[in-house]
Formats: C-alpha cells, sequence, structure tokens
C-alpha cells in the first residue's frame, strides 16, 4: 500500500503535469476539437439562421447548393438549419442525460461507499435494481405514455436511468478510500463527512470522474439517438434522431435524398466516437504506463 | 484524565450486519497526564480498536470513555470538535496518513481553517514553525513538499507536530513507529518522552514489548479483545503472572541470544472461546498490578 501510494503521488503531484500531456495527446486533442466543433455548431448556428427548422422554406428534394448548404427534404424544409438545432438538441440531452446520471450515481456513490453498513446495503440494492431493468424497454413505455414529448423530458429520462454503473464504480473506490489514514486524520480534524468526502475522498478519483463524465455523456447522445430513431423523440423539436427517423420515414434512400441522413448520422458517429477517442486519450494522460514512450 | 470503563466493541460483519464480532471486551483503564500508557498484544487483540475509541472514530458498543469525568461518546459534532483540541492522534502508516496528491503541509492548512480560522497568516507561520522545531524538524525542509518527498520519520514526526499546534492533553500513538527504521525510531520515541515530561499523557499502542518497556510507566497486555494483565511497567514485566505475558516476554528476541541455542518453552495458553461472555476478572496480585484469572 506503501508503495502504491508513493507512486500515486508521483503520477498525480502535479495537476499541471496533466493538463501539459492531454494538451499533447493527439487523441484528446482531435477528440475535444470535433466535439467542441460541432457543440459550436450547434450553439452558434441557430443564432445566425433565420428560418425555424420545421418551416417549408424552399423546393423540395433540393441537393446541397449555395442556398441550401444540405439541401432540402421532401417537403421542402432546409436540413442545415434542422442540422444545426439537431445538434444543439442532441448536446442538450447529453449534457442533461449525463448530467443527472452524474450527479445521482456520485451522491449514491460517495453516500453508499461512505457510510457503509445498512446505509450502503440499502443504496447497493436499489442500484443493482435500477442495474438490471432492462432500461430500454421503461424508456419506451415510459416514452409512449407521454403525449407531448420534449428535449428535457427525454434528457431527464435518460439520466434517471443511467447513473448505476458509475454509483457501483464510486462506491467501490470510496469504499477502499476512506479506510486510508488521511481520512480517519481529517476527522480527527473536525471535519464533517460532506467535506471529507469532497476535500479528500474526491480529488483521489478525478480522472475516473472525469472519464465516467465523458461517457455518460455520449452514453445519453446515443440513447436519445436511438430513441429518437425508433420514433420515441421528441415532439416538438428536431433532434440528429429524429432527423434520421424522418429521412427513413419518407424513405430517403430510395429517392436517393442522401443530404438528408447523411449528415445527422455522420454527426451523431463523430460526437460518440470523438468522445470515445477523448477518453481513450485522457486514459493515457492519467496512466503514465499507457503512454507511448 | 482519559478513562475507559467497562468498554465493549462489536463490529457487524457480513451481510446486512448479521454477524459480530467482538474485538474489544470489557476493557477499563485509564491515563493521567504526565503518563505514558502501553498497549501491548498480538495482531487482532483489538489494541487498535481501543484507540479508535478514544479518538472517537468508532463507538463503543457498551461500557463509557471519559474525559476529565466527562462522558465524550455520541456528542454533537461541536463537542467532537471541542474534544479534538485536547486528543489528539498518531496512526502506524505515515505514507497513507497524507493524501497523496496533496502537499504535505496541508495537515497543517487543516488545523488552521477548524481550529484556528482567525489567525493571521504570519502568526500561523510562526506557530507552524516553532511546533515543526520543537519535534525536531526544519521548517524549510519539510514544508511545500508532497509525502512521497519525505522520509517516514519526517512525515510521523510532522504528525506529532501538527497534533502539538492544539494544545492536547492526550496523544492516541498507534504503532507509530512501527514502519520506521531502528535509528528514527529512537528519536520519535525520544520526543514522545520529551513530550511526557511537558505533561503530555500518551496512549501508545504497541506490538514491541521493548519499546513498551522502554516508554511507558504502565501497561497492559490483550489478548483476544480483552485485558489479560496490567500495571507498572516494572512489575508487569520485572514479574509477569499471566502466562500469556511470560510467553510474550519469552518471545522477544535478545541480542546476545540466537535462535538455535536453546528453544523457549511456550506454556499452553487457554483457546479462544466465546467473545460475548464476560472474560476472566482481574484480580490484583500487588500494588499497581493487575491479573486476569488463567484457566
Ligand atoms: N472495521 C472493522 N470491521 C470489522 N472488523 C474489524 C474492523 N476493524 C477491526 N476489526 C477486527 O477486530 C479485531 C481487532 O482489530 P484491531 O485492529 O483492533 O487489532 P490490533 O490489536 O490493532 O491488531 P494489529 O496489531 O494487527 O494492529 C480483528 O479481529 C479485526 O479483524
Ligand atoms: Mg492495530
Amino acid at each position: 500500500m506503501t508503495t502504491d501510494a508513493a507512486l500515486n503521488a508521483d503520477v498525480i503531484g502535479k495537476r499541471n503535469e496533466h493538463l501539459y500531456f492531454a494538451l499533447r495527446n493527439p487523441k484528446v486533442v482531435i477528440g475535444l476539437s470535433i466535439v467542441l466543433g460541432l457543440l459550436l455548431l450547434g450553439l452558434i448556428g441557430p443564432l445566425f439562421l433565420s428560418s425555424s427548422p420545421t418551416a417549408y422554406v424552399g423546393p423540395k428534394s433540393e441537393a446541397p447548393s449555395a442556398d441550401y448548404w444540405f439541401g432540402t427534404t421532401v417537403h421542402g424544409r432546409d436540413v442545415f438549419v434542422q442540422f444545426a438545432h439537431g445538434l444543439r438538441s442532441s448536446y442538450l440531452v447529453g449534457f442533461l442525460g449525463g448530467g443527472i446520471a452524474f450527479v445521482i450515481g456520485l451522491t449514491i456513490g460517495f453516500t453508499a461507499g461512505y457510510r457503509g453498513g445498512l446505509t450502503d446495503e440499502f443504496l447497493n440494492m436499489l442500484t443493482n435494481v435500477v442495474l438490471v431493468l432492462p432500461a430500454l424497454v421503461v424508456l419506451i413505455v415510459i416514452s409512449s405514455y407521454m403525449e407531448v414529448r420534449g428535449v428535457v423530458t427525454q434528457g431527464v429520462i435518460i439520466g434517471l436511468f443511467s447513473w448505476p454503473w458509475v454509483a457501483r464504480a464510486v462506491r467501490a473506490q470510496t469504499f477502499t478510500l476512506r479506510n486510508r489514514d488521511y481520512v480517519d486524520l481529517a476527522r480527527l480534524t473536525g471535519k464533517r463527512s460532506p467535506q471529507i468526502v469532497v476535500r479528500e475522498v474526491m480529488p483521489n478519483m478525478a480522472s475516473y470522474l472525469l472519464m465516467s463524465m465523458i461517457l455518460l455523456f455520449g452514453g445519453a447522445i446515443l440513447f436519445a439517438s436511438m430513441l429518437d430513431f425508433i420514433g420515441l423523440g421528441p415532439t416538438n423539436a428536431v433532434s440528429l434522431g429524429t432527423m434520421m427517423q424522418q429521412s427513413m420515414a419518407w424513405a430517403a434512400i430510395h429517392l436517393g435524398l442522401w443530404w438528408w441522413f447523411v449528415p445527422p448520422g455522420l454527426a451523431i458517429t463523430a460526437i460518440v466516437g470523438a468522445l470515445y477517442i477523448t477518453n481513450v486519450g485522457l486514459d493515457e494522460v492519467f496512466n503514465p504506463k499507457l503512454r507511448e514512450m | 484524565m482519559l478513562e475507559l470503563q467497562n468498554v465493549w466493541k462489536s463490529y457487524r460483519v457480513g451481510a446486512l450486519g448479521s454477524k459480530k464480532l467482538t474485538a474489544v471486551r470489557d476493557v477499563s483503564f485509564s491515563v493521567s497526564r504526565g503518563e505514558v500508557l502501553s498497549v501491548v498484544g498480538e495482531s487482532g487483540s483489538g489494541k487498535s480498536t481501543i484507540g479508535k475509541m478514544v479518538l472517537q472514530l468508532i463507538p463503543p458498543t457498551r461500557g463509557a470513555v471519559r474525559l476529565d469525568g466527562r462522558e465524550v461518546t455520541a456528542r454533537r459534532h461541536s463537542d467532537r470538535k471541542a474534544y479534538y483540541r485536547r486528543v489528539q492522534g498518531v496512526f502506524q502508516d505515515p505514507f497513507s496518513s497524507y493524501n497523496p496528491i496533496f502537499k504535505a503541509d496541508r495537515v497543517f492548512d487543516a488545523v488552521r481553517e477548524s481550529f484556528f480560522p482567525g489567525l493571521k497568516r504570519a502568526e500561523w507561520q510562526d506557530k507552524v514553525d516553532r511546533s515543526l522545531t520543537s519535534v525536531g524538524l526544519e521548517p524549510g525542509a519539510v514544508l511545500r513538499k508532497y509525502p512521497h518527498q519525505l522520509s517516514g520519520g519526517q512525515l510521523q514526526r510532522m504528525l506529532i507536530a501538527r497534533a502539538l499546534l492544539l494544545d492536547i492533553e492526550l496523544l492516541v500513538a498507534d504503532e507509530i513507529i512501527s514502519m520506521l527504521d531502528a535509528s528514527t525510531r529512537i528519536d520519535v520515541l525520544n520526543l514522545l518522552g520529551a513530550l511526557k515530561e511537558r505533561g503530555l499523557g500518551v496512549l501508545f499502542v504497541t506490538h514491541d514489548l521493548s519499546l513498551a518497556n522502554y516508554i511507558s510507566e504502565r501497561v497492559i497486555i490483550m489478548r483476544h479483545g480483552a485485558v489479560v494483565e496490567m500495571g507498572a511497567t516494572g512489575k508487569v514485566f520485572g514479574d509477569p503472572r499471566h502466562p500469556y505475558s511470560r510467553n510474550l516476554l519469552a518471545s522477544v528476541p535478545q541480542l546476545h541470544r540466537k535462535w538455535s541455542d536453546a528453544a523457549t518453552e511456550f506454556e499452553d495458553l487457554e483457546p479462544d472461546g466465546d467473545r460475548e461472555a464476560d472474560p476472566a476478572p482481574l484480580a490484583r496480585v500487588g500494588a499497581d498490578h493487575w491479573v486476569a484469572a488463567a484457566a
């Protein structure tokens, strides 16, 4: 344990070192650029586009042109406008779903791991129940019962169901960390439990938490796209998934309207893939053993 | 000053706390100012558990822990904090006592934040420097370093310095020198001796009899969670009455004796029985010398 602690110290000792290596890790840089680039497009794009994604603005089934960058749909809607708004919704679902799952997972994981005993037994049971619930089925049931579905509702529901694996991992790590003497020492200094968790336990798993945040974010986006694609997406907004679903519903493949479904499909793949690449890169940053010599 | 009266501790183990492991059984003793009381015994005899109960890190299952006659357990957070102004602890593993990702002097900052929020930066720095000097450390050599850049002895002494920032009356030292090398050991031990001279009470947990003999006025020998013999160090080590104490003393390696010289004869001991039952009562066999009845 002593050598382990000493090793940790060598690795994590200098915070700035991580930033240094992260900014020089091609995977992290490429992954983050893609994610942030598309985010920027989703954030800023709609501000400059005057028309609404559901407005019939132009000729029908038009290929990409200078006027309509990504062409138009069978109904004459501007695909680029839809794309920009869709990005926005998808990121919103990612932040909401991932954020909610992160907060719940952390709270439950830390409480269970730090308190132990009966609290832990109970929370562990709860975690296992949610873990084995067929989340997709539950989501389908919930979604199909709701008349009006919005992006926010979707994000919240996804968040409520995707925290268990984070909770489990956080609990397991907290379990080992809370037995370190420095936790007892913090108690001898008159610190309260939440403060000890935040100041002594959490910093030791910062890298892990960052990585799970990224995975939750990507997972929520993917999950939302899947729900959208099977027709359970938002009824009052456009998302990347609903674009795909609409294009399929109107037989875009048969009509050769590739510009309708390729951009949203590529974007989903790019976001989720880029997040994954970022994660692999971060793993290399935090575990010097994985760094290439 | 500190007094334990008929203290029991059972840990709940197994699913839903279904099983019980009684680690401390009916232990009573007291530590006064300026006294070092050693607690010795084999691994798993409950020594650390006693230390943790004194430090209020875990609550006793039964019995009372008192400081100057006042019950200390199960009180409010603010009471507990006041208690920690007077009672502090140092643990066995110096490397586990520091959070490896932060600088070691963070343990001082935490004390300042909790107990001296109003003190000015310069005054506080002065206080830390004096405390470090008093434990034989050069402030410039240990401040602003990460734990792995310091030696085990330095780290342990910093923890003692941390405890001394508060005007403590009792220090719980749980095997604080078992991970140090022999020469550093003596330094830390002598430091404890000096603190004792200044009126500090020390609860010294160890499994090393020679250390206990060297430093302490009084000693408690524990086995299977219960006290088997206790009293003045000279009495207990000079005239051990319990077979377990005699075995312990016989098993201390001596400098001028080789393993091959003669096999030490060990006496048969009673096996670990029902831990829920009251342990054998202590009988007084001399001035400040008590022994549990051997079966
Ligand atoms: N948190 C815990 N939960 C359950 N059982 C515990 C816990 N801590 C200690 N025990 C058990 O209580 C008994 C006494 O442990 P303790 O740590 O007090 O022994 P010790 O005398 O300090 O031993 P050592 O010399 O090895 O440090 C052991 O059997 C141990 O397994
Ligand atoms: Mg111990």
